[in-house]
C-alpha cells in the first residue's frame, strides 16, 4: 500500500477516488439541497462562482430551475459511484464464480462455462444493455444488475487463467492428497492465491461501469430524475448549452476524472503485481 | 487457413444464433402483454385472447420460438409499432451509415494511435509521461459528453460545423463538389468525437505492446547492429507489436459499436444506434430486437475480418 502511494499514477487514482467517495459519503455535509427550488426567477442560471439575491453561495453556478450544480454533482456522485460499486461487486462475484469453475472443473463442465464466457465477450455490450432497459422499468436496482452481468468475462478469463494454472502446483495436490474436498481446495487454497489479477480487473471495471451508468441515465434509461445521477445531469444540461454550459460540463469533468483515476490505479497496480512488465 | 475462418464463420453464427435466441425469451420474461398493448385499454377479455391467437401467442413456447425464428431467418422482421414501415427496410437503410461512421473512425483512430503509440515507446522521457496522461483522458472521456461540449463550442461557439444528421435540408438540391462538402461537414463532428475517443485505447495499448517487444533480445540485436532507432523502432518492434494489436481491432468493435450508439443518438445520425435508441425510447420492440441482431451480426463480421488481418500479418497463425 505505502508502495502504491509513491506511484505517482496510484497516488493520483488513489486521491480522486477517494476525494469522491467522501464527497459522496458527505453530500449532506458538504452541499445544500441537491433537489429544492426556491425562487426560480432570481436564482436560475447563475455562473459558477456566484451569489444569488439571498446570499446563498453557488461554486458551479446553478441550472435552469435554480438548483444548485455542485449540491446536484456531490448527490449525483452517491449514485454514480454506489451503482458502479455495486455492478462491479455483481461482475466480480460472478466473474470469480464461472472463472474458477471453469478452471478447476475441466472437461464438459469448463468447455460449456468457457464457451458461455466467449459468447458474452462478443456480444455489443451496450446493445444489450439497451434491450434489457427498454424491457423493464428503469431503476438504480436494474442497471446494477445488468451492468453486472454484462461485465463479469474479463475476470472469468483472467480467474480461470489463473485457475488452471494454480491447480497442478504442489501445495494444491498436497491438499487434495491430504484428503481435501474439491471446494475446500477450491476456495482456501486456489482462489485467495488468485485473487491479484481481479483487483486490476475490477478497477478497470469500475471505470466501465461507471461510465456506463452515466450513459444509460443521460439516454434516459438509467436512474430517473428527479433523483441525480452525473449521467442524467449531463442529459439535463443538453437543454441548456448555449444559456448554461456548466450545467453539462461540470458532471463531465467529475466523470472524466473518477474514470481516469480508476483507469490509472488499476494501470499502477496491474505493473506492480507484474514484475515482467515492470518499466 | 481455411478451415480457421470457417470455424470462425461458425462460431460467428453461433453468437448471432445465440442473440437471437437470449432475445426472443427475454422479451417473453419481460412484463406486458404484447396482445393487450396492441387492442388498447377499453378491449374486453375475449379481444384481448382473440388478438392474441392471431399472435400466435397461446401456443406452447417452443413452437412460438420456431416460428418466430423461422420467419426472422426468412427476412420477415415484421413492422414497427411506431411507424408502421416494415423493420428490415429501415434498418437496411441504417446499416450502410453506420458502417461508414464506425470504419472511418477505426481506420483514423487506428492511424493515428498507432501513430502516437509509437512515438511514446520510442522516445519515453517526458513526451511519454505528457502523453500517457493525454491518452488515459481522452481514453476516459464519455463520448456522449464529449459530443455535447464539441457541439457547444464548434456549433453554437463558433458556428462552423452543423451538428445533426449526416446530410442538410438542402442537399437534395446541391450538385457535385457542394453535395460533397455538405456531407462531409456533417460527418466531422459525430467522426471526430469516436475517433479522439478511438485514439486514447488505441495509443495506449500500441504503446505496451511496443515496451513488451522492445524488451526482446533480437531487439538489442538490431540495436548493437548499429540500425538507426526510428529503423528499430518501425522496422523490428512495431512489426511485433502489430500482432496483438490487431487482435485488439477485433476485440474493440463491440466497444466502438458501443461508443457509435450514443454518438449517432446525439448527432442525429441516421445509422442502426439511432434506429436502437429510437426504438429502446418508444418501446418499440420489433425495431429493438431487429436492431440489436444487425449490430450483434456487425460486431460478428468486424470480429471475422480482424481475424482474417491476424492470419494476414501473422504467419504462424495461417499454419
Amino acid at each position: 500500500m505505502k508502495e502504491l502511494w509513491r506511484d505517482r499514477r496510484a497516488a493520483f487514482g488513489l486521491a480522486v477516488l477517494l476525494g469522491a467517495a467522501l464527497v459522496a459519503i458527505l453530500a449532506p455535509a458538504v452541499a445544500g439541497d441537491p433537489i429544492a427550488q426556491h425562487d426560480i426567477v432570481a436564482t436560475r442560471f447563475l455562473p459558477p462562482l456566484s451569489s444569488d439575491l439571498h446570499g446563498d453561495f453557488h461554486l458551479l453556478g446553478t441550472d435552469r430551475f435554480g438548483r444548485d450544480v455542485w449540491a446536484r454533482l456531490a448527490y449525483g456522485a452517491r449514485v454514480s459511484l454506489g451503482v458502479g460499486t455495486l455492478a462491479v461487486l455483481v461482475s466480480v462475484v460472478v466473474g470469480v464464480a464461472v472463472g474458477a469453475a471453469a478452471g478447476f472443473w475441466r472437461g464438459w463442465a469448463g468447455t460449456l462455462l468457457l464457451g458461455l464466457t466467449d459468447f458474452a465477450l462478443a456480444l455489443p455490450r451496450v446493445v444489450l444493455l439497451l434491450l434489457l432497459a427498454s424491457l423493464w422499468q428503469p431503476s438504480a436496482g436494474l442497471v446494477i444488475l445488468v451492468l453486472g452481468l454484462t461485465g463479469w468475462m474479463t475476470i472469468a478469463r483472467l480467474v480461470h487463467g489463473e485457475v488452471r494454472a494454480l491447480a497442478v502446483r504442489p501445495f494444491v495436490e498436497s491438499a487434495v492428497g491430504l484428503g481435501a474436498s474439491d471446494l475446500r481446495v477450491l476456495v482456501r487454497h486456489i482462489l485467495p492465491n488468485a485473487m491479484t489479477p481481479v483487483i486490476v480487473a475490477a478497477a478497470l471495471g469500475l471505470a466501465n461501469a461507471i461510465m456506463l451508468e452515466a450513459g444509460l441515465s443521460f439516454l434516459g434509461l438509467g436512474v430517473q430524475p428527479p433523483t441525480p445521477s452525473w449521467g442524467n445531469l449531463i442529459a439535463s444540461g443538453r437543454d441548456t448549452l448555449v444559456n448554461a454550459p456548466w450545467v453539462a460540463a461540470a458532471p463531465g469533468v467529475a466523470l472524466v476524472l473518477v474514470v481516469v483515476g480508476a483507469t490509472m490505479l488499476g494501470d499502477a497496480v496491474r505493473d506492480r503485481l507484474d514484475p515482467a512488465l515492470r518499466r | 487457413m481455411l478451415l480457421l475462418l470457417l470455424r470462425r464463420a461458425l462460431s460467428g453464427a453461433a453468437v448471432v444464433f445465440g442473440v437471437l435466441t437470449l432475445m426472443f425469451f427475454l422479451l417473453r420474461l419481460a412484463p406486458g402483454d404484447p396482445a393487450r398493448l396492441l387492442v388498447g385499454p377499453a378491449a374486453t377479455a375475449e379481444q384481448v385472447d382473440a388478438q392474441r391467437r392471431t399472435l400466435g401467442l397461446d401456443r406452447p413456447l417452443p413452437a412460438q420460438y420456431g416460428s418466430w425464428l423461422g420467419r426472422f431467418m426468412q427476412g420477415d422482421w415484421g413492422t414497427s409499432i411506431a411507424t408502421g414501415r416494415p423493420v428490415a427496410r429501415t434498418l437496411a437503410e441504417a446499416w450502410p451509415a453506420t458502417v461508414r461512421l464506425v470504419g472511418i473512425s477505426l481506420l483514423l483512430s487506428y492511424l493515428l494511435g498507432i501513430a502516437v503509440g509509437v512515438l511514446q515507446a520510442a522516445r519515453g522521457g517526458r513526451l511519454d509521461t505528457t502523453l500517457s496522461v493525454v491518452t488515459v483522458t481522452l481514453f476516459a472521456l464519455p463520448g456522449y459528453w464529449l459530443a455535447l461540449m464539441l457541439v457547444m463550442v464548434f456549433t453554437y461557439r463558433l458556428r462552423l460545423l452543423p451538428a445533426f444528421g449526416a446530410a442538410g435540408f438542402d442537399s437534395d438540391f446541391l450538385t457535385g463538389g457542394d453535395r460533397l462538402a455538405d456531407r462531409i461537414r456533417h460527418l466531422t463532428l459525430p467522426l471526430v468525437t469516436l475517433t479522439l475517443i478511438g485514439i486514447g485505447g488505441t495509443a495506449r495499448y500500441v504503446r505496451g505492446a511496443m515496451l513488451d517487444v522492445a524488451g526482446s533480445p533480437f531487439v538489442a540485436i538490431a540495436r548493437a547492429k548499429g540500425l538507426s532507432p526510428a529503423r528499430v523502432a518501425v522496422r523490428h518492434v512495431l512489426r511485433n507489436a502489430l500482432i496483438p494489436v490487431v487482435t485488439l481491432l477485433g476485440l474493440s468493435l463491440p466497444a466502438l459499436f458501443s461508443g457509435a450508439v450514443f454518438i449517432e443518438a446525439i448527432f442525429a445520425w441516421p445509422g442502426v444506434g439511432r434506429v436502437l435508441v429510437e426504438g429502446v425510447v418508444a418501446r418499440d420492440y420489433p425495431v429493438v430486437m431487429a436492431a440489436t441482431a444487425v449490430s450483434a451480426a456487425l460486431v460478428v463480421a468486424g470480429n471475422l475480418l480482424a481475424e482474417i488481418l491476424v492470419a494476414w500479418v501473422d504467419p504462424r497463425v495461417r499454419g
